[in-house]
């Protein structure tokens, strides 16, 4: 039996589990998201018009990026409240590597905005507020977007990692496959991962395309 | 539903003693002893060249800025006692690239003012078509697109119609026409120089071109770096004696027949 076919149907025989360990998979990302976007967009709006606050939080979500995945699972683990061993730090974790693309594009998108657009609203007498909500925020979507886009990425791949601190989700099958020496327990792991990742793409590019003004 | 004017037909804007300093700072002034009073219906050009404060005074009568020096009075009150936001509503303001908002239809820019001071919805809507007429755009064909499918002239004359909108009493255009092409250039100073006077509005416009004073204005208030230096109508501007006048004046001398030398 040819090593393509044993795989195939080592995934048959376990569908129900990789099935499963894939939706923990999306529930731990869409989790992380959900609270990464919650922070990082209100935080992203309120650094626009405070420049000491913006290096502040730009820097800080900066730092998390640079740490490696595992490290930084690892150092979270002795934390009290947040810490520990499951899921809770997982998503502490992946929260903190989605921050940046969200916090950095929001930003972005809000600033880079054409300065006669928001010369003429503000000297038609809109107020911060207004414009902030009627202008900045709609033309600064698809970009912020882009951000949330990256960011699913990023947390689809960096979630695999969580299982090593208990967290399940399709990493449990990477780190097993490894310990194992399994090319399918890998696989099982690696390939829905890879998908879940291709499919955000798609999806959350169709979306920003449709979202972008030009 | 506001139906009252936003400022009193009677004003003027008065700028008394205005001086305006980069961070406060005297020795950075871009605007300084300006004196002006411009009564109700005038079409006053600001003319200078690039730097010379055109700008900056189009943006202190509407609040964008605020004197470092003196005070400017907009119907009798200091802008630095107005509401900005009140204030504004009643000033309409035109810019060189429209500014148009990318994400709202060409009807939608053009109710802007009247959507924040909460028009009744009908009287937006008429408006707006009447709005259009008037800067010469068919509503059924215009109405609905949105800014990037439009030429620059046309936009031009969606951002005047825009400013337009809730009727406000003054009107501050900074070099509107500025980067149109000579053709339609020529075309929107024809059909706004008319449109002006229909309207009896009090209008501020900047402009570097002394062609196009000529043509706008009821007066000509020349700038040099940041002071006025010569206040008349088109028809005496020329004829004054001072430096920068013939600079601008020698703009619009055309010599032709100078034979252009030969390659060597």
């Amino acid at each position: 039996m040819s090593q393509l076919s044993s795989n195939w149907t080592f995934f048959a025989e376990h569908r129900i589990e990789i099935l499963a360990a894939t939706l923990d998979h999306l529930v731990l990302v869409v989790i992380a998201m959900a609270i990464a976007i919650l922070i990082g967009v209100p935080l992203g709006m309120f650094i626009v018009q405070r420049p000491a606050l913006r290096t502040i939080a730009l820097g800080f979500a900066s730092i998390f990026q640079t740490i490696p995945s595992l490290a930084l699972f690892g150092f979270l683990i002795p934390i009290p409240f947040i810490g520990g061993i499951g899921k809770r730090t997982a998503i502490v974790a992946l929260v903190l590597y989605a921050l940046l693309p969200i916090l950095r594009n929001t930003y972005v998108g809000l600033t880079g905005i054409d300065p006669a657009v928001l010369e003429s609203a503000e000297a038609m007498g809109m107020t911060r507020a207004q414009i902030l909500w009627r202008v900045r925020f709609p033309l600064a979507l698809a970009v912020i977007l882009a951000g949330i886009r990256t960011a699913t990425i990023i947390t689809i791949g960096v979630a695999t990692i969580a299982a090593a601190i208990g967290a399940g989700g399709l990493g449990t099958f990477i780190f097993r496959g490894v310990a194992l020496v399994s090319d399918a327990l890998i696989l099982a792991g690696a390939i829905p991962a890879a998908l879940l990742a291709i499919l955000a793409d798609l999806l959350l590019g169709l979306l920003e395309r449709r979202l972008r003004i030009s | 539903m506001n139906t009252k004017p936003l400022l009193s037909r009677k004003n003027t804007i008065e700028f008394r003693g205005v001086g305006f300093h980069i961070n406060d700072i005297p020795a950075r002034a871009i605007v300084s002893g300006v004196s002006l009073t411009i009564p109700h219906g005038e079409t006053l050009v600001l003319l200078g060249r690039s730097g010379s404060g055109k700008t900056t005074l189009l943006k202190l009568i509407n609040g964008m800025l605020l004197p470092s020096k003196g005070e400017i009075l907009v119907q009798d009150r200091s802008t630095i006692a107005w509401d900005p936001i009140r204030l504004r509503r009643g000033i309409g303001y035109v810019i060189q690239d429209a500014g148009l908002f990318p994400h709202f239809t060409v009807a939608e820019n053009v109710a802007l003012v009247p959507g924040l001071e909460a028009w009744d919805p009908t009287r937006i809507a008429s408006r707006v078509e009447e709005m259009l007429q008037l800067v010469g755009l068919d509503p059924r064909e215009y109405a609905k697109r949105r800014p990037r499918e439009l030429s620059g002239g046309q936009r031009q004359r969606v951002g005047v119609a825009r400013a337009l909108a809730a009727d406000p009493p003054i009107l501050l255009m900074d070099e509107p026409f500025g980067a149109l092409d000579p053709v339609t250039r020529a075309e929107l100073q024809r059909e706004f120089s008319a449109l002006a006077r229909r309207l009896g509005k009090t209008i501020v416009f900047v402009t570097h071109d002394l062609r196009e004073a000529l043509l706008l204005a009821s007066r000509i208030v020349l700038l040099e770096a940041g002071r006025i230096v010569a206040s008349a109508t088109p028809q005496d501007f020329l004829h004054l004696d001072h430096p920068e006048v013939r600079a601008f004046t020698a703009s619009l001398t055309v010599s032709p027949g100078i034979p252009a030398r030969a390659p060597q």
